[in-house]
């Protein structure tokens, strides 16, 4: 033993054991921090529950079904138009935000010089280094004003879809609605479905992008065949954490939109709640009773956005793990 | 037709076929935007932004015409993929320019070192006067409590899933903090207001607000330094064990001063991002116009919170405050964002 590895024996036993001692108490520390993440995720879920629940006892009408909001006067409340409004301005705000997002994405990987392409993802990722509450604030006074162009455009020329209609075909009335909050959750899922779309681009192995060129195709010929298969589930996934991020974004909406209780697709028109927003809306005026049901709805927001986000990694973790590390 | 071209379905292109010119290309481009300017200056259509559109449909729409006459579809339908790539382009900074521009205009009117100096202790939402220092302490407090919060525990998770955790538990840890990263802000405010304000009667303090950001930062820290730890070579891990090292010192005498800058680069984006976080704050940590330096014990301001509650004021003071808080903050993160990249480009294990 001496003979072949003659500097082990050279180690004292004592200290031998207190390294062990050492690597065990070490090893116990970081497992302990790793089973405090389980025990957060589930005191998460259950504080919100064991908070929500005097107000769903005292709740005068259905939970799910009820269009206003008066836990602490009428003990009436729900949550019907604000899970219909948090939906539809975050599928508007995806419509808007993913065409975009991905063609940015493409155009920093795949058309720019590779030292503009950095510079750009840089200036993209910046977007969403902007504090909610700074785009809250200038969507209030400037996005506001600046939309009512658009608004009246929309209105004028597809205000035959339901979705454009004008409430008394009066366009002065046009501020604070849902389709502003649309604008604003576009612009900021936007950084984010281009940063994960941008990585998930860039892994796609160069071979098969040179032999699409090799073969003749053009630049979009080689981008159809090439990358975009490959990157599906990544861009599907990037997707799905815009749509979460979205779903759960709260200053910037309660900024400029109606905080009106009514479902109506209308989304030009003054109006418009979304969870996340009302919530931040009706928190000072609220009571121990109001309070508890802001929890109910926070509850419903905690679950929506848990079941968007597991269906994002699902995708992530079934393709493989290589795109995780950009996601 | 070769083979080759026939299986991925190209037409035969002669290798004398017809191809646009750039002078042509610019011709036509000058041409629809003088259409363009034609159209404004004999119709009713005004404004700079509809003639920004109007001109640029007529400049693609051409382009892509032109094209489409001349070298053939496929080359139309490759030039119209440019021009939507390079409109996402321009979409996407304009809103970053607008955003930073105007908070810049609005907010540089108000921001003196006087406004960074006074507190709102005595100050009406109708007098011009007031400041932010009591709010800048507030976050500066707030952030600070939480990022020791987080980034130890983060550094701690991150270690047991790259080192100790290859195992379902070490797995499982990984997905349930992917999921936590998509946790809503406003969701991290509420669970801190139901167990710390509600269930334990704390009331409003920095301290609650600073546990609800440690929520939020704790698996931004994880996911970054994961990332950091992996890169760390193997070799230099091997090499510690062969000379007789345990594997914690070699964890935090060997793999983590390795990869230390990077760990920092994503502390920092974290503190970033928490920084300007508002919902949570304005669910636990309540409002003071006074400073407060005791997170402990009391309301806090915080400068989101000054923002947020400026802008739904109805005084043009207060907005014109707002405006000013807006600026520090966008300041103070881009300056945190920008360092960030900076000690990105020193990083000896950054693959870019």
């Amino acid at each position: 033993m001496t003979a072949v590895s003659p500097g082990v024996d050279a180690v004292p036993l004592r200290d031998v054991r207190s390294s062990r001692r050492g690597d065990r108490a070490f090893s116990g520390l970081t497992l302990a921090a790793g089973g405090l993440v389980f025990v957060l995720l589930g005191a998460i879920a259950v504080f919100l529950v064991v908070k929500a629940l005097p107000a769903l006892q005292h709740d005068k009408s259905s939970f799910w079904t009820t269009k206003v909001w008066e836990p602490d006067s009428t003990g009436r409340f729900g949550v019907a138009s604000l899970v219909f409004g948090t939906v539809l301005s975050s599928m508007l705000a995806l419509l808007m935000a993913v065409p975009v997002a991905l063609g940015v994405a493409v155009y920093t990987v795949e058309y720019a010089p590779h030292r503009i392409g950095r510079f750009l993802g840089y200036l993209t990722d910046m977007l969403a280094a902007v504090p909610s509450v700074v785009y809250g604030l200038w969507g209030l006074f400037f996005l506001l004003p600046h939309l009512i162009g658009t608004q009246t455009f929309l209105n004028h020329w597809l205000g035959w879809i339901p979705l454009f209609a004008g409430a008394h075909g009066d366009v002065d009335t046009f501020s604070k609605s849902v389709f502003a909050a649309s604008v604003i959750l576009a612009i900021m899922i936007l950084p984010i479905v281009a940063a994960i779309s941008r990585e998930v681009i860039r892994q796609v192995d160069p071979a098969q992008k040179e032999a699409a060129l090799a073969l003749g195709a053009t630049r979009w010929e080689m981008l159809r065949t090439a990358v975009f298969p490959p990157s599906r589930p990544g861009i599907v996934s990037a997707v799905m954490l815009g749509l979460g991020r979205a779903l759960g974004e709260t200053i910037a909406v309660a900024l400029v939109i109606g905080n009106t209780f009514d479902i109506s697709a209308k989304v030009l028109t003054p109006g418009g709640n979304t969870i996340a927003a009302n919530i931040a809306n009706r928190f000072g005026e609220a009571g121990s009773l109001g309070r508890s049901a802001l929890i109910a709805s926070g509850l419903v927001l905690f679950v929506i956005t848990l079941l968007v986000n597991l269906i994002a990694r699902y995708v992530i973790y079934r393709s493989g793990t290589a795109e995780r590390s950009a996601v | 037709m070769t083979a080759d071209a026939a299986a991925v379905g190209l037409r035969s292109r002669s290798l004398t076929s017809r191809t646009l010119s750039r002078t042509t290309l610019g011709g036509a481009v000058i041409a629809a935007v003088g259409l363009a300017i034609l159209l404004f200056a004999v119709t009713p259509l005004q404004g700079v932004a509809d003639f920004l559109v109007a001109a640029a449909v007529l400049v693609v729409a051409t382009v892509t015409v032109l094209t489409a006459a001349i070298e053939g579809r496929r080359r139309a339908v490759d030039r119209l993929a440019t021009s939507a790539t390079l409109l996402a382009l321009v979409l996407t900074l304009l809103p970053l320019g607008f955003t930073l521009g105007y908070t810049a205009y609005r907010g540089a009117k108000r921001l003196t070192g006087d406004f960074l100096t006074h507190s709102m202790a005595g100050v009406g939402p109708f007098s011009p006067h007031g400041g932010i220092y009591h709010a800048i302490i507030g976050t500066l407090e707030q952030v600070l409590i939480a990022s020791l919060i987080a980034v130890p525990l983060g550094l701690l998770v991150a270690i047991y899933v790259t080192e100790y955790g290859r195992n379902a538990f070490g797995t499982a840890i990984r997905f349930l903090i992917d999921v936590m990263t998509g946790i809503p802000s406003i969701v991290a405010g509420l669970f801190v207001l139901a167990f710390w304000v509600l269930a334990l009667h704390k009331g409003f303090s920095g301290f609650a607000g600073s546990l609800a950001l440690a929520i939020l930062e704790l698996p931004i820290v994880v996911r970054s330094a994961e990332e950091m730890l992996r890169l760390v070579p193997a070799s230099l891990r091997e090499a510690s064990y062969a000379l007789g090292v345990s594997k914690w010192k070699t964890i935090v005498r060997i793999v983590l001063p390795t990869a230390t800058t990077g760990i920092t680069t994503g502390v920092m984006l974290a503190v970033a991002r928490v920084t300007g976080e508002t919902a949570p704050v304005l669910l636990v940590v309540g409002n003071n116009f006074y400073i407060n330096t005791n997170p402990m014990k009391g309301p806090q301001a915080s400068l989101p919170l000054y923002v947020f509650q400026g802008a739904g004021s109805s005084s043009n003071f207060d907005v014109d405050r707002a405006w000013a808080a807006a600026l520090t903050l966008i300041l103070i993160v881009v300056v945190l964002y920008v360092a960030a990249r900076l000690l990105t480009r020193r990083n000896s294990l950054a693959r870019r």
